[in-house]
This record gives structure tokens, sequence and C-alpha cells, in this order.
């Protein structure tokens, strides 16, 4: 069984599905911040079976995990201070989602006009709906 | 500085601004005949629409000012691969407001985005025609003389009429509107549509036959049903005589109620109906400058 270690102040973002640890990475640009990051793969949970978790050494300030909330609900976002779980954060739909998902509308500006920002805004949150900034379309997620 | 994107870009109050200062300028053409003087409107049409741009054109140079622009993508720079967000930056420095035509959804949105003078969406594939919308609006406040407590039918292909979807959209926001919708199976209007009406307890029906409801109506509005919206042709033939308006089914309307349609028409309209009082798309389209004509002034800021 591998250790990782605690950290002192930052988060711990658990409950991640297995495998997509990395994307929540990217998402999170995680990659620009000068800090200690754990990424933590097939981790067993009683739970899930599997699942991946994230440690992210930084001021708690320093992030913005609203995204979380759109990639995945189920993630527990765990604020981290003294080497202490001080609080459980509570994820918020952003009210705008930028260059994470792209509007699949044929007939939108974005097929043919590679530059453009892929941007979304939540039109119903309740029903949890995005739409294309341009063309209004409703995202819905690509099927696998 | 405002531009105009959607039909709900403005609200209810701006709205009657707007067809007052039409219903002035239809009223008093002179008093407005040089109020744009020394102004240029640039008529950006990705893809040809004659009708839409002529309009904006007639509407600007009755006000006094010139136009310039380009009809079709293949004549512009957008052949070059130029992007909107350029072209409507370059063409700020050559004019003073941009009615803007392209066949892809959010093209207006995204030149509004970058452009330093006010952009008007002459149409955004099958997603946006706010003019058209406005054009509506000032025609039934006009012959009706109110824009609430009628029964509207809308009859033909209302499942990918984007004119028939602004419109409805437009006309919710005034109280006491009952829709009728008329359009055959494979053309009903789209189910977002009558859940937005249901949320709003909005009274509407839809029917397969003009016949049938001709008798309740205020208003009728006409669109086009394509043949190639069938799946095939023995369903385009049963059908599509129920969606031709003739002098016969003329006379199971009301006296008053009116007959608009966003133009061009095919055969959709008999052209005996043109005779009938009751027709009133020609009308329509000359109410299409008068809003034109107010919203330039609108939002070149010349309205007060």
């Amino acid at each position: 069984m591998l250790n990782v270690g605690k950290i002192e102040e930052g988060f711990v973002l658990d409950h991640i599905k297995a495998g997509k640890s990395l994307d929540l990475y990217d998402h999170l640009q995680l990659d620009k911040l000068d800090c200690t990051v754990a990424i933590i793969k097939n981790a067993r949970s009683n739970k899930m079976g599997k699942k991946d978790i994230l440690k992210v050494e930084c001021d708690i300030d320093m992030l913005d995990l609203d995204i979380l909330a759109f990639l995945d609900h189920n993630i527990t976002v765990n604020v981290i201070k003294n080497g202490e779980i001080v609080a459980k954060k509570d994820l918020i739909l952003p009210r705008e989602i930028k260059n994470v998902i792209k509007c699949r509308n044929p007939r939108c500006i974005t097929s043919i006009e590679q530059g453009l920002p892929h941007v979304f805004f939540l039109s119903d949150e309740q029903k949890e709906i995005y739409r294309c900034k341009y063309c209004e379309e409703k995202y819905s997620a690509p099927s696998k | 500085m405002r531009h105009l994107i959607s039909p709900l870009d403005f609200t209810t109050e701006e709205l009657d601004r707007l067809f007052d200062l039409a219903a002035s300028i239809e009223r008093e053409p002179g008093r407005y005949a040089h109020v744009c003087e020394g102004r240029i409107l640039a008529t950006c049409f990705y893809e040809p629409s004659t009708r839409t741009r002529l309009s904006f054109e007639s509407a600007m140079i009755r006000l006094g000012g010139r136009v310039l622009g380009f009809s079709d993508a293949g004549s512009s720079s957008a052949a070059k691969g130029e992007s909107v967000a350029d072209t409507i930056q370059v063409i700020s420095c050559y004019a003073d407001i941009c009615a803007m035509r392209h066949p892809k959804e959010g093209a207006a949105t995204v030149a509004a985005g970058k452009s330093r003078i006010p952009v008007i969406n002459a149409g955004d594939g099958g997603h946006h025609h706010p003019t058209q919308t406005l054009t509506d609006l000032l025609t039934i406040r006009n012959l009706k003389g109110r824009l609430e407590h009628f029964t509207i039918g809308l009859c033909g292909d209302l499942k990918f009429g984007r004119t028939v979807h602004s419109l409805i959209h437009a006309l919710v926001r005034y109280p006491g509107i009952r829709f009728l919708f008329i359009s055959p199976e494979e053309l009903r209007i789209p189910d977002y549509i009558t859940e937005m009406l249901r949320e709003k307890d909005i009274p509407f029906e839809e029917v397969i036959r003009l016949d049938d409801v001709l008798p309740q109506l205020d208003l009728l509005y006409m669109t086009r049903v394509q043949k190639e919206r069938f799946f095939n042709e023995e369903d385009y033939v049963r059908l599509k005589d129920f969606y031709i308006l003739t002098p016969e089914k003329m006379k199971l309307a009301r006296e008053d109620m009116l007959v608009l349609h966003p133009l061009p028409r095919v055969n959709e309209i008999d052209v005996e109906v043109d005779h009938d009082p009751r027709a009133a798309y020609f009308r329509q389209a000359q109410y299409g400058v008068y809003v034109r004509m107010a919203l330039i002034m609108t939002l070149l800021g010349l309205a007060d």
C-alpha cells in the first residue's frame, strides 16, 4: 500500500472517478501552480471500488474549484488547514465555463472559426443546463 | 454601446419607444429624411438575402445616410479566411453601424464582442432574425392597435421556422396571448417551446388543419411548408393543401383577422388572397423599413 503524506494547507479532492484525476489536473490548471500536487490513481475505495485522489498544497484562496461541480458532482472537496480537515467545500455550478467543453452544434460559428473560445453559460441552475454563448444550443455530453 | 442580437435584447418598454418612433417616421417621413446625414451603414451579408439587405439599405438611405457592404461571402475577405472578429474590427473603421447576416449561428454575437460600432443581427443561420420579429410586432401593433389580448394562429413549418420561434418568445412578454399551432405532425412546434408556454401558463393548442381553427383567429401568421421537410412525397401531397390559404378558406375567418407572412411566399397563400383587405403581408414589408429606420436611429443615439 502506497502512502502519501499529509498536507499542511490546501485541498484534498476525494472520490474522483478512477482514471479521471489527470483530466481534473488539466481543468484546474494545476500545472501552472508552483506547489506540491499528489495524484493518486486507482486507490481502494469501499464506496467506489476504485477512486482517484488529488492533494494540492496551496493557499486555499488560490484555486477556483467551481468547475468541479460541472465536471463531477460526486467529488468531495476537503479543505485542509494545519494538517487537519477544517471544512468540506460546497461546490457551486459556475455561471460560465470557458474552454472546458466544446459546442457540438455543426451550425455554430465555433464550428468554422477555430480561434474562438468555447464559452457556455448556465441557463437553468435547477436542471443544470449550460448553453453555448454563441448559438445557445444546449450542451449535451458526447456519447461514449 | 447597444447592439441588437436577439429579439429579446430590448425590454417591452424599449420596444414601445422604438415602435412609437417607427410610427412617427411613417407619419412624417420628411422630418427624418436627413437625421443620418454623414453616417454610413455597412451591410455585411455572408449569404445572400436580397430582401433583408435592401430593407436595411432603404432604411438608411431614407434617413439620409449612406451604405456600403458585401452581399455574399465570396466577394468578401471571408473567402480568404478572415474571421468575423477581424472583419468587424476593420468595418468599425469604415462605417458607423453594421447589419450582419451570416449562415452560422452566433456570428453576430462574435461580431458584437469585438465591434466598436453597433451591430444589428440581420440573421444568423437558423438562430435569430430579430429585425423580422420587430417587423412582425410593429405590424401587429399598428394594424391591430395592440400587442396584447389576441389569439394568433401560426401555420406551416413550425419546427424549423426561426421567425415563428422568435415571434412566440417576443409575444409571451405581453398579456392575454393565446397560440394555435397549425402544422403537420412532422413539422410540429418544438417541445422546448411548448414546455416554456406550459411553465408560463400561456394557453396554446396544436392542430393539424387550418380550417378547423380559422374562425377563432385574430391573426394568422403563415409560413412556407417545404417539400424537402417531409419524409416522403405521399405525405407532402396529402398534407400540403391543408396549409394553403385560399379565398375559400378566408371566408371562414373573421372580418378583422389579419394575415401575416415573413415572405417570400411560394404557393402557401393563393395570389387571389392578396386582394383581401385582411392580407397584411405587403404592408408588413413596408413596416420592416420603418422599424429598421427607428432601430438605426436608436442604436446611433439619434432617437431623442
